[in-house]
């Protein structure tokens, strides 16, 4: 599908130097004037202005290129990663939701079960995916699917990118809450290895509905927490427009989570962002999950849920007051 | 020249004391402003005995009124909040933990031990919400699990009062986690088969009821209690539309099939009661 292009104002100035890059490019195949040093030199330059953009991002910077359009999602792992993907969408209940995929399929050759939440990229899909915001229906194909997982002995990989569960009435009268609360236990209870990737957003309780994991990675530019930083600074300061400032105070990057010990492997993403080179974005998440998936095979079902059990046990800071 | 020079004293009227007739003697119902005595409203849990409008009934009040008397043990008293992401708005979350501590003399918004109710020995604990409107940070996501662990070892039936807006922001990430801490030693505690009663209270929103609160073996609710996963502003904000009336609402919950029971305040001893010996 063709991708329409989508410019975040940081990006800019390197994005002008690369068109001025390919423009010279394009100028010196039709003439006998060799570029080849001044297009040598500019593309150090961008490089090197890449790195600085990057190298200072602030935590808003990430929040949008974490909503980057442009990035990869669910589906574009399924595709990349594994082979033989069968999907299987039924709640067996009320609806079929495609705000997350789900199905079984093969990674280096091995079956496992992989659930995701799924953005669209136009309108259209938009509508389909409900903007990756699932309803009660969503939440309960997948404890459905989980349990197959465990009785078959299946690997669980989630792809968590969501900007949070649907608020709306429909979802309330079947039980959103109730839902997500039931997926919190049963992915608690499961036998076998469960890794979640954050690969985009993590919007809180709509998020963790899959993310009860014995590893949790996360993409270098996603975010994950309690609230969005709109919805923060709305409560707040009664206004929607100081989400930079609550981005901050939130600390909602893979770095700020990985220092509080929530987070157990970054996966880089490719310079500039995952929607600069998804491929290679891709071949870094197959990395780390090959290597987390290798650990945790081999432990026994039952040291599996303890393994998941104390990793959530302990988390949490309080004080002890005298 | 005057004879008199003015001096510009501002007389202070000062309203007289008004006798009031028993001021603090009489309450008016929330609902149906009726006005009747404190004393017989606070003996009737504060549920107005006119239209049955149930007001916050205090944390500890709550305890003792389900559990034989002086059998109360509180515990966990030393936990308290820590500010793990240094967070601040227009006030510092340290001040704002230590205000709400000198205004409710609660260290965080939920309180928890053992009790028995008709002798049954059970685990127990209640939200605060006038502590930051109940919402679960770290110190309530670890007391919740406790109460677990501890119905856990002791074999006994657990019980959670939650009225909570969900977590709390001002604890980010961890707040989120206390979702998954909780629910993940509730699971633990399902081994030892005994039962698990969750009441939720008005309100209980986001991410307490999306945890704990609806995994309860039976769920009951208090009458017209606010209950669901989104607050209705933000449902209102993203449908654009106005919300039928009792949206929500525990009548309408239990309409659709989502909780087990409403059960007025004062019937609520009896009803645990008979559940705990029920199941457990």
């Amino acid at each position: 599908m063709a991708r329409t292009v989508y410019t975040l104002e940081f990006e800019r100035p390197l994005l002008a130097l690369e068109a001025k890059i390919s423009e010279l490019k394009q100028l010196s195949s039709g003439t006998s004037v060799d570029f080849t040093d001044e297009i040598g030199k500019l593309e150090r330059k961008a490089k090197k202005l890449q790195a600085e953009i990057f190298r200072d991002l602030s935590r808003w910077q990430v929040v949008q290129l974490a909503r980057h359009p442009n990035r990869p999602y669910t589906l574009d792992y399924l595709s990349s990663l594994f082979t033989d993907f069968v999907e299987l969408e039924g709640d067996r209940r009320f609806a079929a939701d495609r705000a997350i995929v789900s199905g079984f399929a093969r990674f280096d050759g091995q079956p496992v079960l992989v659930i995701g939440h799924q953005k669209g990229r136009s309108t259209k899909e938009n509508m389909l995916r409900n903007f990756g915001m699932p309803r009660p229906e969503g939440y309960r194909k997948a404890r459905r699917l989980f349990d197959l997982a465990d009785r078959f002995r299946r690997p669980i990989i989630t792809f968590i990118d969501t900007p949070g569960a649907y608020p709306g009435i429909g979802a309330e009268e079947r039980g959103q809450a109730e839902a997500i609360a039931v997926n919190l236990e049963v992915m608690a209870s499961l036998g076998v290895p469960v890794i979640s990737v954050v690969i985009g957003e993590g919007g809180s309780g709509g998020a963790l509905g899959l993310g009860v994991a014995n590893r949790i990675l996360m993409l270098q530019y996603a975010w994950y927490n309690v609230i969005s930083p709109e919805s923060c600074s709305s409560i707040l300061y009664r206004d929607a427009s100081k989400a930079e400032k609550s981005a901050d105070a939130l600390k909602l990057t893979a770095r700020d989570l990985s220092s509080f010990g929530i987070v157990d492997e970054i996966v880089e993403e490719a310079p500039g962002g995952a929607h600069r080179d998804g491929a290679l974005t891709a071949q870094n998440v197959a990395a780390a999950v090959r290597r987390q998936l290798a650990e945790l095979s081999k432990l026994s079902p039952e040291e599996l849920v303890r393994d998941r059990y104390r990793k959530f046990r302990a988390m949490g800071v309080y004080a002890s007051a005298g | 020249m005057a004879w008199f020079q003015k001096t510009a004293t501002k007389v202070k009227a000062k309203a007289p004391p008004v006798a009031t007739k028993g001021e603090g003697l009489f309450h008016k119902c929330d609902a149906c402003n009726e006005v009747v005595y404190k004393q017989e409203w606070e003996a009737n849990f504060h549920v107005c005995r006119g239209c049955g409008h149930h007001e916050a009934l205090p944390v500890r009040r709550r305890l003792e009124m389900v559990l034989d008397p002086n059998t109360f043990e509180e515990l966990d008293t030393e936990l308290a909040p820590a500010d793990p992401l240094g967070f601040s708005d227009a006030k510092k979350y340290k001040d704002r933990v230590r205000s709400t501590f000198k205004n409710t003399g609660l260290r965080d918004a939920f309180v928890s031990g053992v009790g028995a109710i008709d002798g049954v020995k059970v685990s127990i604990g209640c939200f605060a919400f006038e502590f930051m409107g109940g919402s679960m940070g770290s110190v309530v996501g670890e007391k919740v699990t406790r109460i677990f662990d501890r119905a856990h070892d002791l074999r006994a039936p657990a019980i959670v009062f939650s009225s909570s807006g969900g977590a709390r922001m001002q604890e980010g990430i961890f707040s989120l986690m206390q979702m998954a801490k909780t629910s993940a030693a509730l699971h633990r505690f399902r081994e030892v088969r005994k039962p698990y009663i969750s009441v939720m209270l008005h309100p209980t929103t986001g991410g307490v009821a999306a945890s704990f609160a609806w995994l309860g073996d039976v769920v009951i609710a208090e009458p017209k209690a606010l209950i669901g996963f989104a607050g209705p502003r933000v449902i209102e904000q993203t449908i654009r539309e106005k919300l039928p009336e009792g949206f929500q609402r525990s009548e309408f919950l239990l309409d659709h099939g989502m909780i087990d029971a409403i059960v007025p305040r004062p019937e609520l001893r009896q009803k645990l009661s008979q559940l705990v010996q029920l199941l457990g």
